[in-house]
């Protein structure tokens, strides 16, 4: 693999317009990456899902290098209908459109930041992978006071045209005070057997609202490993909504640092997947001041031989006295082979705090279902009914209520 | 001044921490083929025995000390360490209790254990374990009559080598972890019990381990073996001098149960916490694990840990058998400076299999606490259950409390069930209680024992109480 990334590393910086500093700075990178490879077993936080195998089991040799330099057409009719939004389009990898069409223009400035290398906020070798690897990079700044009218779908989308490819995206978004953004991440994949690699950073100011919502629904063979990095200031807030789901491997990281008093972070799951899918969802809060709130939720249906992941880690610093954390999975396991691995973990170093958390899981109860056939339902209309209510529960939790109806309707979940 | 202060005046200062001035025997300090082969030598063991010891180091020599943990402390010397310290007076062993060094019965007796069978006041065969070999056991001929073997184990090698040979490292096999690998090839004596077919072992069995030499390693091999629809309750307790240096014990400890068995294993475990700014104190580095080898068996494991400047252990149950049940009760204090790393697994093999697990932690000071534990059903325990609690209770904010359960279902139709919390004890409750005449102290010992309520009624009725007091010592001072 080393000679692989060598020589794909050469050939994506030929194509950058890099200062000799700033090609130091990603060979850097580039060597760290080679060192550590990618994440295995032994790792703790790889612990239940051995990244390195799964990428060799599935993809086998991977390239790094993309040609950036042809556009993509972009099909409109793949677009969001019955929702108006703004835009940012990614098609294999390459960034093809950017439009806040329905905002005030000065009140959001995008910035090119490709020749500026920010250290990202993780240890991962998957981040150094990232920030060696990627071509454009941009920063999205939502000016103080302002409220986006519209949300922001990002699409991810790739085609057959790729095939064994590393794809690296990496974002940044900074919300100054009292502004608000509805993020949602849509992946939309008809290829098969890459591996993306994407790393967002929020910077949420004081009085600001974020809500991002992760969508990964349509069956796909591709790898994919997300990381969302959230710096919050006080009084602000964090949604995150996971519905994990298409690919056929997905790892969704979110790094949540409760800086600022009374700012809190909500973060809500689905696992719904069948056949070999192996997903996994790992979050880290960490309460650093006093009056800091987190919530999340985390629900499972497996399927067939599938295996979800959740690994929740509450972190209470000695400060951060009057913390609310509360942390909950449940899994339903349909199928003698599905298995559900959990590691929900508080870490907590003060006392007046109100700390908990709980995991279940098992299969379907079969006195719900004896209840609901009793009164007339057939076996599969009884499962699908309490498989649904088991969901909807996650889904309700959404606080958008456009969106909410969006994803309802995206995974076929009636109310 | 009531009886509970006084009791608590009295045991304010830990009161296990003299030394016995005692001759001692030592093995060469360090270790190597030779130090084994010494110890093998003065316990006068079978070459199987030997070979047993000689494989485990072999593979000692590959591993590397585990780093994962928690609590960090500074390197053990292991060639600093002697591998064998027993009383002179040991060497031709004593027949009967009236040979055996009176400095030894002075010890015993300090420490509330009376070994004179005629001062038997509650019943409880003991096997009281003296650095690193057993100096007496009571009681042996009233179980001997219901065939019970109840010995050191140095004696079962040489008396029962069929049995140990069985079963010795049947659960924690040479080459398991560091410090497991390290007893099998170093242990020096500790206590074997047999339980014959149907036999309801008609007294608590018990093992008192005391360390009193310095620069010593203690490692204990315990084994209990229960046959075929036979009980035992087995109680461990243990002190150590206070010394300012830290001393390492690693136990093996482990328990085989066939079908229909039960054992309940509960400690107390009290060794020396080190002082206020956590210096000394021993480490308590202990492997225990129980085979539910048969159906319908049960192993049930109550612990109360007070003690020890690091306790870093995870008693563990393997439901091999259908049917086979697992608990694990534990109640794990610290205060000053101590640090715990403690809590279960529970591997699911076997149909049907149940498993309950509910653990207290409670820390103040500058303390430090996990909760580990690792729930695993595996593909083939169908209809297996489980469920675990683990509470923590922070007392102040320089104390650390944190709970990291492993959850592991690969079976569609059981059961696991999990929940945690952390929390301080409530301005209201306090309140209420000081409302009603309780001082703040007080108050705290009442909101305590309440939360460690479902621990401590598992415990045999005399060690209940003996557990109760400690906790309520062990918080001293770290009220208000």
């Amino acid at each position: 693999m080393k000679e692989q990334l060598q020589k794909d590393f050469d050939n994506t910086v030929r194509n950058l317009t890099l200062s000799q500093k700033d090609i130091e700075i990603k060979k850097f990178y580039l060597d760290n990456f080679i060192n550590k490879g990618f994440p295995n077993r032994k790792e703790e936080d790889w612990k239940f899902s051995d990244l390195n195998q799964i990428i060799k089991k599935n993809i086998g040799e991977l390239s790094f290098y993309s040609d950036y330099t042809s556009t993509n057409k972009v099909d409109t009719s793949a677009f969001v209908d019955g929702l108006e939004h703004n835009k940012i389009v990614f098609i294999n990898g390459r960034i093809e459109k950017i439009d806040f069409d329905y905002e005030k223009k000065d009140q959001i400035e995008i910035i090119d930041q490709s020749e500026t290398i920010n250290k990202f906020n993780s240890n991962s070798s998957l981040s150094d992978l990232n920030s060696a690897f990627t071509n454009k990079s941009f920063k999205i700044v939502v000016k103080e006071g302002y409220q986006l009218t519209k949300p922001l779908i990002i699409y991810h989308t790739t085609n057959s045209k790729i095939w064994s490819k590393n794809i690296n995206l990496r974002l940044n978004f900074e919300l100054y005070e009292n502004s608000s953004l509805r993020l949602i991440d849509l992946f939309k994949d008809t290829s098969e057997k890459n591996f993306l690699n994407i790393f967002y950073n929020f910077d949420l100011k004081e009085n600001s609202v974020l809500k991002n919502y992760k969508v990964d629904k349509l069956e796909n063979k591709n790898i994919k490993y997300s990381f969302n990095n959230i710096e919050q200031d006080k009084n602000s807030i964090s949604e995150t909504f996971i519905l994990s789901s298409g690919s056929n491997f997905c790892k969704n990281e979110i790094n949540c640092n409760l800086n600022g008093e009374y700012s809190s972070a909500f973060v809500n799951g689905i696992f719904s997947i069948n056949n070999n899918k192996h997903h996994e969802i790992r979050t880290i809060i960490n309460h650093l001041t006093e009056n800091t709130k987190s919530y999340q939720l985390i629900k499972s249906v497996l399927e067939d031989s599938s295996r979800a992941v959740y690994q929740g880690k509450i972190f209470v610093n000695s400060k951060a006295q009057k913390t609310d954390g509360y942390q909950l999975s449940k899994a339903i396991l349909l199928n003698k082979d599905s298995e559900f691995n959990a590691k929900p973990e508080l870490e907590i170093y003060a006392d007046d705090v109100k700390c908990s958390h709980g995991s279940a899981s098992g299969s379907l109860n079969e006195d719900s279902i004896f209840y609901l056939m009793s009164r007339g339902l057939n076996y599969q209309q009884s499962r699908e009914l309490l498989i649904n209510g088991f969901l909807l529960d996650v889904v309700e939790k959404i606080t958008d209520p456009e969106i909410k109806n969006l994803i309802k309707n995206m995974i076929g979940i009636k109310e | 001044m009531d009886n509970r202060q006084k009791e608590i005046e009295n045991l304010k200062d830990y009161k296990y921490g003299f030394t016995t001035d005692i001759e001692n025997t030592r093995a060469p300090k360090g270790l190597n083929e030779d130090v084994i082969k010494f110890i093998s030598n003065i316990k006068k063991e079978p070459q199987w025995m030997l070979d047993f010891r000689l494989k485990a180091y072999e593979r000692f020599k590959q591993l590397k000390e585990p780093d994962w943990q928690k609590p960090k402390y500074p390197k053990i010397d292991y060639q600093d360490l002697y591998y064998y310290s027993a009383p002179k007076s040991m060497k031709d062993k004593p027949k009967n209790l009236d040979d055996l060094d009176p400095k030894l019965l002075e010890t015993y007796k300090k420490l509330g254990i009376p070994l004179q069978e005629q001062k038997r006041l509650n019943g409880i065969a003991v096997d009281a374990v003296f650095d690193s070999v057993s100096v007496a056991t009571t009681f042996r001929e009233e179980l001997t009559k219901q065939g019970i073997i109840f010995c050191p184990i140095s004696e079962a090698i040489q008396n029962h080598p069929e049995l140990v040979k069985k079963y010795l490292g049947s659960v924690i096999p040479v080459t398991d972890h560091f410090f497991a690998t390290l007893n099998s090839a170093v242990f020096t004596d500790g206590s074997f019990a047999y339980i014959p077919e149907g036999i309801r072992c008609p007294m608590e069995l018990s093992t008192y381990f005391r360390i009193n030499a310095s620069n010593t390693g203690q490692f204990e091999r315990t084994l209990i073996v229960a046959d075929k629809g036979s009980y035992v309750s087995y109680l461990e307790g243990c002190t150590a001098p206070m010394r300012d240096e830290n001393q390492l014990h690693a136990a093996n400890v482990e328990l085989v149960a066939l079908d229909d068995a039960e054992i309940k294993y509960s400690t107390v475990q009290n060794w020396y916490p080190g002082d206020k700014d956590g210096k000394g104190g021993i480490y308590n580095f202990v492997t225990k694990r129980g085979l539910c080898k048969g159906k319908n068996s049960k192993i049930s494991w109550t612990q109360v840990e007070t003690g020890s400047a690091i306790t870093w252990k995870y008693p563990s149950c393997i439901l091999k058998g259908d049917n086979s049940v697992g608990e694990f009760y534990s109640i794990a204090i610290t205060n000053n400076h101590q640090k715990a790393d403690t809590g279960t697994k529970m591997i699911h093999l076997g149909k049907n299999t149940k498993s309950k697990i509910i653990s207290k932690g409670i820390s103040a000071g500058f303390s430090d606490m996990t909760y580990r534990g690792l729930v695993d059903i595996s593909s083939k325990a169908a209809n297996s259950n489980n469920y675990t609690q683990c509470d923590s209770l922070l007392m102040g904010n320089k104390c650390g409390a944190h709970t990291v359960p492993y959850i592991k279902n690969k079976n569609s139709e059981s059961n696991i069930a999990h929940e945690a919390t952390t929390s301080k004890i409530s301005e209201e409750q306090l309140h209420y209680c000081q409302q009603r005449g309780l001082s703040a102290e007080e108050a705290v010992g009442l909101i305590v024992n309440g939360f460690c309520k479902e621990v401590l009624q598992q415990l045999p009725m005399e060690f209940a109480v003996e557990a109760q007091k400690l906790v309520g010592i062990s918080l001293e001072g770290s009220v208000g």
